[in-house]
């Protein structure tokens, strides 16, 4: 775990830009070479005996991608779908998922010294899939280390994890 | 540079394969007693160009095999020997030290090499002996007796030859003009026949000539005579010299040919005449083609006869040789454009969607330019899908070898017939049906077919016959094994069935005893031979089909033999479903499964103690499986009789499906779910509709499944 860490802020350091999303009033941000595209919600195709927060699958020119909505994961956000709700698709452990978010705000950089460890409590998130704590100005970015959150078994997405 | 000369090794070795089955299916066909000069001379060819290829990359055990194999080969193309039984024994040995050999240069490993000089040994016994018309014979051993001494002088020869349609005449001349000094005497360029003289000035022998000649002419249209009146040392044709340097040999072959070195006027023409005999070359070719019929044309099926289906093939391997025709593609890439068509499809559908309810006077063009569109889009697909399908007869080739290995093994008499070679299936499908097949076939051959003298004792043609058939039959291709043995035994089937205390009895029907052929570890042989017996195979077949989406029957009839018929999806990409909703939710069900489709009424369901619902279908109880249940979807109808039962056929078994109502027939391009989320229970796939939307096609085997292993909760109440 220990070990786990370290590297993870290696590579925190190694890409230092992060595209900030929001869920309620928290802010996260995410590693931008894992984001793929960022576009509208559509009508899913729903799945049989899934949690709730797996909304279904959508076609993303060909591919079939499910989409997961963060805001019912974590019980964050109002969860109504408009022509304002965004979805971010990720490209993660090489499969195509999609994240059902409040709203993308930017790209922002941090530089190794914004980036605080996380306290051992904090988000909704489990501490596990937080990489840190990013300080812009007067925001505080908490940066998720999506690859993990999203293989994980939390998240009911990935195959072994299912079982 | 060590990774380039890798590559061009795969490309070796797939050229030498192809080489290696087309002169095995070629030695196979020959008959014995009135060989065709034109097989024999497919297969000196195949053997050369494997020998020109090892040599090139310096696999000189392979080129010592080819260059035994081909002497023989071309003292029989010569008619200066007589094929015997055992020298196609000795060949088809050849090609698979030759195989061996391959291999072994491709995965690393060793060739025994007590095997290589056998063959080598026998090859060099059976060229050396028996002249069969002994004057030809003769006369080739005084060339070679006189090629050794006189091979570093030059001869002056004068040759003369009509060159097959086609042939690569360029290529010849600079492979001459290596050997020598060339003078072209007379042009065949613009004469018909193409008759050519030329004057060539080598050091070469007689023999080696014809070889390089074996390419383009055929042997009885080549005449090589010492020329009258030549002076062996003629410097006035020095301007060949610089020929030799290695750089004019890679040029394409026009380059000396064209202009004012050579003084022969008409070898300007002689440019144009290579441009123009290349264009007839190509025609033949589709028309090879054109003889394995797509799909369509195999409903009707099928012209019966072995050799014409076998030298259909031998012909594509050949052509693809001779002139570039075919290029090597990763399958990856193919399905790619399969997806991107896919894609395009769709989009297409959506386009034509939103312009239908636009005025269409207004918008004439547009919406004639849609109509194209379609159109064009169908075409594409269609032919995108093409690429992947791939006559059956690649697989069918090689039984020919096995049948014959095997029944010369058992002592049996065996003829077998292949039936429907042209038909095409997914080339992923062909890939994995050669192990199936080879099992059934063995099958046959050992259980199937009766010794000689049993089978004169049934009143049989000694000979038993196995018949491979290939045809399409609605959206799915039906392969058939078939024997004319003894059939498959009952009595034995269920004795052997009911000492290892399966559940049988006497009542069972024909197709349920046959279907216990199919359980692991069966088997009804009372010896355990190397050929079959173990009771390994036909278990290892029904799974092997069943992955691939099919489904394996058994027809016996004892004493008239067996069939076994495949069947299988014409392809795995994709399937013909029948669109279904469930409260607003379409799902889609392989249509390979539907039996039917009813509505039924009230007195029709019924409850099994009170809990599991079946339905009567005239007269049989079919347990009844609400989807909206299983996916747990709310929807207004939950009475089975305003809804629609789908009846499903599924591993011998039958459910009726609930659902709402049907919604259409579609072809349906199947997609993964699992490669960005996981498996969903009662899901195999998904795909994507019309409109843009994902449909889930359902899983009918673990549906089927469901009512037995899951709670009656599930059932329709």
């Amino acid at each position: 775990m220990q070990a786990a860490q370290e590297t993870l802020s290696e590579d925190v350091v190694a890409n230092n830009e992060f595209l900030s999303f929001t869920l309620g009033k928290e802010e996260y941000g995410i590693d931008i070479l894992k984001v793929q595209e960022i576009r509208g919600y559509d009508a899913v195709t729903v799945l049989a005996n899934t949690p709730e927060f797996i909304k279904g699958v959508i076609n993303l020119r060909g591919i079939i991608v499910p989409i997961v909505d963060m805001r019912i994961k974590f019980n964050l956000g109002n969860v109504t779908y408009d022509e304002l709700t965004v979805v971010i698709i990720l490209n993660v452990a090489k499969r195509v998922v999609g994240m059902v978010v409040d709203g993308v705000s930017d790209v922002i950089s941090l530089t190794s010294e914004q980036i605080k460890p996380a306290p051992e409590f904090g988000a909704s998130l489990d501490t596990q899939y937080i990489m840190g704590l990013g300080t812009l100005d007067e925001r505080m970015i908490i940066l998720a280390d999506i690859e993990r959150l999203m293989t994980s078994n939390d998240m009911a997405l990935v195959e072994s994890a299912a079982a | 540079m060590t990774v380039d000369m890798s590559q061009f090794y795969q490309v070796f070795f797939e050229e030498v394969a192809e080489h290696l089955s087309a002169m095995e299916s070629l030695l196979l066909g020959i008959d014995v007693s009135a060989p065709s000069i034109d097989d024999l001379n497919a297969v000196f060819r195949a053997a050369h160009s494997i020998k020109g290829g090892a040599g090139t990359f310096g696999f000189n055990d392979m080129t010592s095999v080819t260059h035994v194999l081909e002497t023989l080969l071309d003292k029989l193309r010569k008619e200066e020997l007589v094929l015997r039984n055992e020298m196609i024994d000795v060949f088809l040995q050849a090609g698979d030290v030759l195989k061996a050999q391959m291999e072994a240069h491709q995965n690393g490993g060793d060739v025994d090499e007590n095997i290589v000089t056998d063959v080598c040994r026998k090859l060099e016994e059976l060229s050396a002996s028996n002249p069969a018309p002994a004057k030809p014979k003769k006369e080739k051993k005084k060339n070679k007796a006189l090629a050794v001494p006189t091979t570093k002088k030059e001869v002056c020869r004068q040759i003369e030859f009509t060159p097959d349609a086609g042939a690569a005449l360029d290529n010849l001349f600079v492979e001459l003009a290596n050997l020598g000094k060339l003078e072209i005497i007379e042009s065949g360029a613009d004469k018909v026949p193409p008759l050519w003289r030329l004057k060539l000035t080598a050091a070469a022998t007689e023999s080696e000539l014809s070889d390089t000649f074996a390419f383009f002419v055929q042997p009885e249209k080549l005449h090589i005579q010492l020329f009258a009146d030549a002076l062996p040392e003629d410097e006035g044709y020095g301007f060949f010299v610089d020929i030799e340097s290695p750089k004019v040999e890679e040029d394409p072959g026009y380059g000396f040919f064209t202009d004012i070195e050579t003084p022969q006027a008409e070898v300007d023409p002689g440019y144009g005449f290579f441009t123009d005999i290349e264009t007839p070359q190509a025609q033949p070719e589709p028309a090879a083609f054109e003889r394995s019929p797509g799909r369509r044309a195999s409903d009707n099926p099928i012209l019966e006869n072995v050799k014409t289906g076998r030298r259909d093939n031998d012909k594509v391997a050949v052509n693809s040789q001779a002139d570039a025709s075919t290029i090597r593609v990763n399958t990856d890439k193919v399905d790619l454009l399969i997806n991107l068509v896919g894609e395009l499809v769709i989009t297409q559908a959506m386009l034509a969607q939103t312009a239908g309810k636009l005025d269409p006077v207004l918008h004439e063009h547009l919406l004639n330019g849609m109509g194209q569109l379609e159109r064009n889009t169908r075409d594409l697909q269609e032919s995108i899908m093409s690429i992947r399908m791939m006559p059956i007869g690649f697989v069918f080739s090689r039984f020919p070898r096995v049948v014959r290995d095997l029944a010369n093994k058992l002592n049996k008499q065996i003829e077998l017939k292949t039936v429907g070679e042209g038909t095409e299936l997914d080339k992923g499908l062909i890939e994995k049906l050669s192990d199936p097949l080879t099992h059934l076939v063995r099958n046959s051959i050992d259980h199937g077919i009766e010794s000689p003298d049993l089978r004169v004792a049934a009143g049989k043609d000694a000979k038993g016959t196995i018949t491979l058939r290939a045809f399409h039959q609605g959206s799915n291709i039906i392969i058939e094994v078939k024997d004319n043995g003894a059939g498959l035994n009952r009595a034995k089937i269920l004795g052997k069935a009911k000492e290892r205390g399966l559940p049988v009895n006497d009542g069972m029907t024909d197709q349920e005893v046959w279907q216990l052929i199919f359980a692991p570890g069966f088997s009804t042989a009372d010896v355990v031979t190397d050929v079959s017996g173990r009771g390994v195979g036909m278990d290892v077949v029904k799974r092997n089909i069943q992955e691939m989406g099919g489904q394996v029957e058994i027809s016996s009839e004892s004493g008239f033999g067996t069939t076994i018929a495949i069947r299988l999806p014409l392809t795995l990409a994709i399937l013909d479903g029948m669109s279904i909703s469930v409260g607003g939710q379409i799902f889609i069900i392989p249509l390979t499964f539907i039996s039917e489709s009813l509505q039924p009424s009230t007195k029709e369901i019924r409850t099994v103690s009170g809990q599991g619902t079946v339905v009567q279908v005239r007269g049989a109880y079919l347990p009844l499986v609400a989807l909206h249940k299983v996916f747990g979807i709310a929807t207004d109808i939950t009475e089975p009789e305003r809804g629609i039962l789908v009846l499903l056929e599924a591993d011998g078994k039958k459910v009726a499906l609930f659902v709402d109502e049907l919604v259409g027939q579609h072809q349906v391009v199947l997609k993964s779910l699992e490669a960005n989320y996981r498996k969903v229970p009662y899901v195999s796939g998904a795909t994507i509709m019309g409109d843009g939307r994902v449909a889930m096609i359902l899983d009918v085997a673990s549906l089927v499944r469901l009512n037995q292993e899951q709670g009656m909760h599930l059932r329709c109440a």
